[in-house]
Protein backbone atom coordinates (compact mmCIF):
# COMPACT_ATOMS: atom_id res chain seq x y z
CA UNK A 1 0.00 0.00 0.00
CA UNK A 2 2.78 1.82 0.93
CA UNK A 3 4.25 1.71 -2.07
CA UNK A 4 1.92 2.26 -4.54
CA UNK A 5 0.90 5.68 -2.52
CA UNK A 6 4.45 6.43 -2.64
CA UNK A 7 4.44 5.70 -6.51
CA UNK A 8 1.18 7.74 -6.79
CA UNK A 9 2.68 10.96 -5.08
CA UNK A 10 5.85 11.08 -7.28
CA UNK A 11 3.65 10.12 -10.65
CA UNK A 12 1.66 13.47 -9.96
CA UNK A 13 5.06 15.44 -8.77
CA UNK A 14 6.18 14.43 -12.24
CA UNK A 15 3.10 14.89 -14.42
CA UNK A 16 2.29 18.36 -12.50
CA UNK A 17 6.33 20.19 -12.55
CA UNK A 18 6.68 22.93 -14.82
CA UNK A 19 7.85 22.04 -18.42
CA UNK A 20 11.63 22.62 -18.52
CA UNK A 21 12.05 25.72 -21.24
CA UNK A 22 13.80 24.12 -23.87
CA UNK A 23 17.32 25.35 -24.92
CA UNK A 24 16.44 27.21 -27.61
CA UNK A 25 13.77 29.30 -25.70
CA UNK A 26 13.93 32.31 -23.31
CA UNK A 27 11.97 35.36 -21.90
CA UNK A 28 13.44 38.53 -23.24
CA UNK A 29 11.81 42.06 -21.74
CA UNK A 30 11.19 44.85 -23.56
CA UNK A 31 14.22 46.66 -23.50
CA UNK A 32 16.59 43.14 -24.08
CA UNK A 33 14.21 42.68 -27.03
CA UNK A 34 14.67 46.22 -28.31
CA UNK A 35 18.96 46.18 -27.38
CA UNK A 36 18.88 42.98 -29.39
CA UNK A 37 16.80 44.54 -32.60
CA UNK A 38 19.54 47.38 -32.78
CA UNK A 39 22.50 45.58 -31.90
CA UNK A 40 25.43 46.72 -34.68
CA UNK A 41 27.01 43.62 -35.54
CA UNK A 42 26.53 39.75 -35.69
CA UNK A 43 24.54 38.39 -38.68
CA UNK A 44 21.68 39.21 -40.57
CA UNK A 45 18.26 38.88 -38.60
CA UNK A 46 14.79 37.42 -39.38
CA UNK A 47 12.29 38.32 -36.89
CA UNK A 48 9.68 36.56 -37.16
CA UNK A 49 6.55 37.39 -34.59
CA UNK A 50 3.76 34.58 -34.23
CA UNK A 51 2.04 32.84 -31.21
CA UNK A 52 0.86 29.33 -30.68
CA UNK A 53 -2.75 30.38 -31.17
CA UNK A 54 -2.05 32.32 -34.54
CA UNK A 55 -3.02 29.44 -37.38
CA UNK A 56 -1.28 31.48 -40.85
CA UNK A 57 1.75 31.87 -37.99
CA UNK A 58 2.21 28.08 -37.82
CA UNK A 59 1.70 27.46 -41.67
CA UNK A 60 4.89 29.10 -42.51
CA UNK A 61 6.98 28.00 -39.41
CA UNK A 62 8.49 25.26 -41.88
CA UNK A 63 9.58 27.95 -43.90
CA UNK A 64 11.19 30.11 -41.39
CA UNK A 65 12.80 26.61 -40.14
CA UNK A 66 13.73 25.47 -43.36
CA UNK A 67 15.71 28.97 -43.48
CA UNK A 68 17.25 28.16 -40.23
CA UNK A 69 18.55 25.16 -40.90
CA UNK A 70 20.11 25.91 -44.45
CA UNK A 71 21.42 29.28 -43.61
CA UNK A 72 24.21 29.34 -40.73
CA UNK A 73 24.74 33.38 -41.34
CA UNK A 74 21.45 34.26 -40.86
CA UNK A 75 19.76 34.33 -37.42
CA UNK A 76 16.13 33.07 -37.21
CA UNK A 77 14.69 34.53 -34.54
CA UNK A 78 10.66 33.30 -33.92
CA UNK A 79 9.16 35.85 -31.39
CA UNK A 80 6.36 34.58 -29.11
CA UNK A 81 3.42 36.96 -28.41
CA UNK A 82 1.82 34.29 -26.09
CA UNK A 83 2.63 35.68 -23.23
CA UNK A 84 0.54 38.94 -23.91
CA UNK A 85 -2.32 36.68 -23.14
CA UNK A 86 -1.15 33.97 -20.90
CA UNK A 87 1.66 34.39 -18.32
CA UNK A 88 2.32 31.22 -18.10
CA UNK A 89 4.99 30.40 -21.36
CA UNK A 90 4.19 26.41 -20.85
CA UNK A 91 2.24 26.06 -23.34
CA UNK A 92 4.95 27.62 -25.70
CA UNK A 93 7.36 25.19 -24.14
CA UNK A 94 5.32 22.29 -25.23
CA UNK A 95 4.58 23.59 -28.78
CA UNK A 96 8.16 23.73 -29.41
CA UNK A 97 8.45 20.42 -27.72
CA UNK A 98 5.91 19.02 -29.75
CA UNK A 99 6.84 20.55 -32.89
CA UNK A 100 10.51 19.88 -32.44
CA UNK A 101 11.49 23.87 -33.02
CA UNK A 102 15.45 24.40 -34.08
CA UNK A 103 15.19 27.95 -34.32
CA UNK A 104 15.78 30.63 -31.54
CA UNK A 105 12.82 31.41 -29.76
CA UNK A 106 12.11 34.51 -27.85
CA UNK A 107 8.78 34.84 -25.61
CA UNK A 108 8.46 38.57 -25.93
CA UNK A 109 6.90 40.05 -21.86
CA UNK A 110 6.07 43.51 -22.74
CA UNK A 111 3.18 45.22 -21.62
CA UNK A 112 0.92 48.62 -23.37
CA UNK A 113 1.42 46.96 -26.77
CA UNK A 114 0.42 50.79 -28.19
CA UNK A 115 4.05 51.83 -26.61
CA UNK A 116 6.02 49.55 -28.48
CA UNK A 117 4.74 48.17 -31.47
CA UNK A 118 5.67 51.53 -33.40
CA UNK A 119 9.01 51.09 -32.52
CA UNK A 120 9.24 47.41 -33.63
CA UNK A 121 8.05 49.06 -37.20
CA UNK A 122 6.74 52.18 -37.89
CA UNK A 123 4.03 50.47 -40.54
CA UNK A 124 2.84 47.31 -38.56
CA UNK A 125 -0.35 47.54 -37.27
CA UNK A 126 0.56 44.69 -34.75
CA UNK A 127 -1.47 41.95 -35.93
CA UNK A 128 0.32 38.64 -36.60
CA UNK A 129 2.08 37.06 -38.82
CA UNK A 130 4.83 39.67 -38.97
CA UNK A 131 8.28 39.52 -40.26
CA UNK A 132 11.24 41.80 -39.49
CA UNK A 133 14.52 41.04 -41.42
CA UNK A 134 17.49 43.12 -40.27
CA UNK A 135 20.84 43.70 -41.04
CA UNK A 136 22.97 44.72 -38.51
CA UNK A 137 25.97 46.20 -40.11
CA UNK A 138 23.58 48.45 -42.47
CA UNK A 139 20.93 49.01 -40.55
CA UNK A 140 18.93 48.05 -43.78
CA UNK A 141 15.66 46.40 -42.92
CA UNK A 142 12.12 45.11 -44.66
CA UNK A 143 9.12 44.27 -43.20
CA UNK A 144 6.25 41.93 -44.28
CA UNK A 145 2.76 41.71 -42.68
CA UNK A 146 0.94 38.65 -42.61
CA UNK A 147 1.55 34.80 -44.42
CA UNK A 148 4.55 34.94 -45.45
CA UNK A 149 4.34 32.70 -49.69
CA UNK A 150 7.19 30.19 -50.18
CA UNK A 151 10.63 32.10 -51.49
CA UNK A 152 9.50 34.99 -49.90
CA UNK A 153 12.45 35.45 -47.18
CA UNK A 154 14.77 34.41 -49.96
CA UNK A 155 13.76 37.66 -51.29
CA UNK A 156 13.68 40.15 -48.25
CA UNK A 157 17.03 38.73 -47.43
CA UNK A 158 18.29 39.49 -50.95
CA UNK A 159 16.71 43.08 -50.35
CA UNK A 160 18.63 43.62 -47.17
CA UNK A 161 22.35 41.92 -48.27
CA UNK B 1 19.45 45.61 -69.11
CA UNK B 2 16.18 44.19 -70.49
CA UNK B 3 17.21 41.69 -68.09
CA UNK B 4 17.80 43.79 -65.09
CA UNK B 5 14.46 45.42 -65.45
CA UNK B 6 12.56 42.06 -66.08
CA UNK B 7 14.14 41.28 -62.54
CA UNK B 8 13.59 44.00 -61.07
CA UNK B 9 9.70 43.55 -61.60
CA UNK B 10 9.45 40.19 -61.10
CA UNK B 11 11.14 40.31 -57.67
CA UNK B 12 9.03 43.69 -56.43
CA UNK B 13 6.00 42.43 -57.78
CA UNK B 14 4.73 39.76 -55.06
CA UNK B 15 7.35 40.97 -52.45
CA UNK B 16 4.29 41.93 -50.42
CA UNK B 17 2.46 38.75 -48.81
CA UNK B 18 -0.20 41.40 -47.56
CA UNK B 19 -0.63 45.23 -47.98
CA UNK B 20 -3.05 46.09 -44.95
CA UNK B 21 -6.12 48.24 -46.27
CA UNK B 22 -5.21 52.01 -45.95
CA UNK B 23 -8.66 53.07 -44.87
CA UNK B 24 -9.95 56.04 -42.86
CA UNK B 25 -8.63 58.00 -40.43
CA UNK B 26 -9.41 59.93 -37.85
CA UNK B 27 -11.54 62.89 -39.20
CA UNK B 28 -12.67 61.32 -41.89
CA UNK B 29 -16.26 61.21 -42.67
CA UNK B 30 -17.25 57.28 -43.01
CA UNK B 31 -19.44 56.15 -45.96
CA UNK B 32 -23.16 53.72 -44.59
CA UNK B 33 -22.96 50.17 -44.69
CA UNK B 34 -25.67 47.76 -44.18
CA UNK B 35 -24.99 43.90 -43.24
CA UNK B 36 -26.94 40.87 -42.02
CA UNK B 37 -27.28 40.57 -38.32
CA UNK B 38 -27.35 37.62 -36.55
CA UNK B 39 -31.28 37.44 -36.20
CA UNK B 40 -31.25 37.59 -40.29
CA UNK B 41 -31.75 41.31 -39.97
CA UNK B 42 -30.18 44.18 -42.17
CA UNK B 43 -28.53 47.06 -40.31
CA UNK B 44 -27.15 50.58 -41.52
CA UNK B 45 -25.20 53.12 -39.85
CA UNK B 46 -28.10 55.38 -40.92
CA UNK B 47 -30.27 53.61 -38.46
CA UNK B 48 -28.42 54.71 -35.69
CA UNK B 49 -28.47 58.64 -36.92
CA UNK B 50 -30.28 59.48 -33.88
CA UNK B 51 -27.52 58.51 -31.53
CA UNK B 52 -24.13 60.72 -30.58
CA UNK B 53 -22.24 58.26 -32.36
CA UNK B 54 -21.07 54.54 -32.66
CA UNK B 55 -18.57 52.20 -31.08
CA UNK B 56 -18.15 50.46 -33.56
CA UNK B 57 -16.34 47.41 -33.41
CA UNK B 58 -14.51 44.67 -35.77
CA UNK B 59 -14.62 41.63 -33.72
CA UNK B 60 -14.90 37.92 -34.45
CA UNK B 61 -15.71 34.22 -32.80
CA UNK B 62 -11.77 32.86 -32.90
CA UNK B 63 -9.24 34.95 -31.97
CA UNK B 64 -7.87 34.69 -28.57
CA UNK B 65 -7.50 38.63 -28.11
CA UNK B 66 -11.46 38.80 -28.91
CA UNK B 67 -12.06 36.24 -26.47
CA UNK B 68 -10.23 38.24 -23.56
CA UNK B 69 -11.70 41.23 -24.82
CA UNK B 70 -15.14 40.23 -25.51
CA UNK B 71 -16.69 41.21 -21.70
CA UNK B 72 -15.32 44.63 -22.25
CA UNK B 73 -16.93 44.74 -24.85
CA UNK B 74 -20.20 44.01 -23.90
CA UNK B 75 -19.85 46.56 -20.94
CA UNK B 76 -19.18 49.41 -23.23
CA UNK B 77 -22.62 48.51 -24.91
CA UNK B 78 -24.12 48.50 -21.49
CA UNK B 79 -22.25 51.44 -20.53
CA UNK B 80 -22.12 53.97 -22.89
CA UNK B 81 -25.75 53.12 -25.00
CA UNK B 82 -27.91 55.34 -22.43
CA UNK B 83 -25.03 57.97 -22.93
CA UNK B 84 -25.88 57.82 -26.68
CA UNK B 85 -22.86 55.53 -27.56
CA UNK B 86 -24.13 51.97 -28.56
CA UNK B 87 -21.68 49.26 -29.59
CA UNK B 88 -21.64 47.40 -33.27
CA UNK B 89 -19.94 44.35 -33.83
CA UNK B 90 -18.89 43.00 -37.54
CA UNK B 91 -16.92 39.99 -38.47
CA UNK B 92 -15.26 40.39 -41.41
CA UNK B 93 -13.37 36.81 -41.57
CA UNK B 94 -13.88 34.76 -44.41
CA UNK B 95 -15.45 31.55 -42.54
CA UNK B 96 -13.08 29.36 -45.67
CA UNK B 97 -10.18 30.58 -43.96
CA UNK B 98 -11.33 30.40 -40.44
CA UNK B 99 -14.46 28.15 -40.26
CA UNK B 100 -15.36 29.08 -36.59
CA UNK B 101 -16.12 32.63 -37.37
CA UNK B 102 -19.31 31.40 -39.88
CA UNK B 103 -22.64 32.99 -39.72
CA UNK B 104 -23.39 30.15 -37.40
CA UNK B 105 -21.55 30.23 -35.06
CA UNK B 106 -21.37 34.15 -35.15
CA UNK B 107 -25.37 33.27 -33.99
CA UNK B 108 -24.23 30.89 -31.43
CA UNK B 109 -21.78 33.10 -29.77
CA UNK B 110 -24.32 36.33 -30.04
CA UNK B 111 -27.42 33.56 -28.03
CA UNK B 112 -24.69 32.45 -25.10
CA UNK B 113 -23.44 36.02 -24.39
CA UNK B 114 -26.65 37.47 -24.86
CA UNK B 115 -25.64 40.20 -27.25
CA UNK B 116 -28.00 43.09 -27.01
CA UNK B 117 -26.11 45.20 -29.97
CA UNK B 118 -25.74 44.17 -33.37
CA UNK B 119 -23.43 41.44 -34.57
CA UNK B 120 -22.49 41.88 -38.27
CA UNK B 121 -21.30 39.93 -40.90
CA UNK B 122 -19.05 41.08 -43.58
CA UNK B 123 -19.35 38.57 -46.34
CA UNK B 124 -18.15 40.91 -49.37
CA UNK B 125 -14.99 42.19 -46.92
CA UNK B 126 -15.68 45.43 -48.43
CA UNK B 127 -16.58 47.21 -45.57
CA UNK B 128 -13.59 46.07 -43.12
CA UNK B 129 -11.52 46.90 -46.02
CA UNK B 130 -13.06 50.34 -46.43
CA UNK B 131 -12.38 50.95 -43.17
CA UNK B 132 -8.84 49.83 -43.11
CA UNK B 133 -9.57 47.37 -40.35
CA UNK B 134 -6.55 44.98 -39.55
CA UNK B 135 -6.88 43.35 -36.16
CA UNK B 136 -9.34 41.56 -34.23
CA UNK B 137 -10.86 43.50 -32.10
CA UNK B 138 -10.05 46.72 -34.01
CA UNK B 139 -12.17 49.52 -32.61
CA UNK B 140 -13.42 52.65 -35.00
CA UNK B 141 -15.02 55.04 -32.82
CA UNK B 142 -17.62 57.15 -34.61
CA UNK B 143 -19.51 60.56 -33.51
CA UNK B 144 -22.13 62.40 -35.38
CA UNK B 145 -21.28 65.30 -37.02
CA UNK B 146 -24.42 67.15 -38.61
CA UNK B 147 -25.91 64.49 -41.13
CA UNK B 148 -22.04 62.39 -40.95
CA UNK B 149 -20.37 60.05 -38.61
CA UNK B 150 -16.91 61.05 -38.46
CA UNK B 151 -13.96 58.84 -36.63
CA UNK B 152 -13.04 59.88 -33.60
CA UNK B 153 -10.61 57.73 -32.64
CA UNK B 154 -9.15 54.19 -34.13
CA UNK B 155 -7.24 50.97 -32.47
CA UNK B 156 -7.46 48.85 -29.20
CA UNK B 157 -10.11 49.02 -26.45
CA UNK B 158 -7.26 49.66 -23.63
CA UNK B 159 -3.68 48.50 -23.09
CA UNK B 160 -3.75 45.42 -20.96
CA UNK B 161 -5.51 42.29 -23.21
CA UNK B 162 -4.46 39.98 -20.85
CA UNK B 163 -6.05 42.11 -17.66
CA UNK B 164 -9.20 44.63 -17.75
CA UNK B 165 -8.52 45.89 -14.16
CA UNK B 166 -4.74 46.20 -14.90
CA UNK B 167 -5.23 48.30 -17.58
CA UNK B 168 -4.23 51.69 -17.19
CA UNK B 169 -5.16 52.93 -20.50
CA UNK B 170 -8.54 52.96 -21.45
CA UNK B 171 -8.93 54.66 -24.69
CA UNK B 172 -12.18 53.97 -25.91
CA UNK B 173 -13.83 54.93 -22.78
CA UNK B 174 -11.24 57.79 -21.81
CA UNK B 175 -12.33 59.04 -25.89
CA UNK B 176 -16.46 58.18 -25.26
CA UNK B 177 -16.25 60.41 -21.86
CA UNK B 178 -14.13 63.70 -23.65
CA UNK B 179 -16.23 63.85 -26.33
CA UNK B 180 -19.15 63.63 -23.94
CA UNK B 181 -17.74 66.84 -22.11
CA UNK B 182 -17.05 68.59 -25.34
CA UNK B 183 -13.50 68.11 -24.85
CA UNK B 184 -10.73 66.28 -27.19
CA UNK B 185 -10.21 62.90 -27.36
CA UNK B 186 -6.72 62.70 -25.63
CA UNK B 187 -5.51 59.54 -27.90
CA UNK B 188 -6.72 59.58 -31.17
CA UNK B 189 -4.96 56.50 -32.36
CA UNK B 190 -3.72 52.76 -31.17
CA UNK B 191 -2.24 49.99 -32.31
CA UNK B 192 -2.51 46.30 -30.55
CA UNK B 193 -0.96 43.07 -31.05
CA UNK B 194 -4.00 40.84 -32.42
CA UNK B 195 -5.25 38.11 -35.29
CA UNK B 196 -4.80 39.45 -38.43
CA UNK B 197 -8.66 39.91 -40.06
CA UNK B 198 -8.86 37.21 -42.48
CA UNK B 199 -9.19 38.91 -45.36
CA UNK B 200 -8.95 36.82 -48.77
CA UNK B 201 -6.16 37.96 -50.93
CA UNK B 202 -7.64 40.71 -53.51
Amino acid sequence: MKKILWFVVMSLAWFSSPAQAPANARIVNLSQFTDLMSRPSGNIMVLNFWATWCAPCIQELPLLEQLNKSSPDVDVLLVSMDLDLDPDPEKVYRFIARRQLRSEVLLLNASDPNSWIGRVEPSWSGALPATLVINPHTGKRIFVEGQLKEGELEKMLAKVR
Amino acid sequence: MKKKLILLLLTAAPLLSFTPPKGYEVGDRVQDFRLKNVDGKMVSLADYKDQKGVILIFDCNTCPYSKAYNDRIIALHTNYESKGFPVITINANDPQMSPGDSFEHMVDRAKSKNYTFPYLIDESQEVARAFGATNTPHVYLLTKSGNDFVVSYIGAIDNNPRQAESADKRYVEEAIDALLSGKAVPTKKTKAVGCGIKYRNA
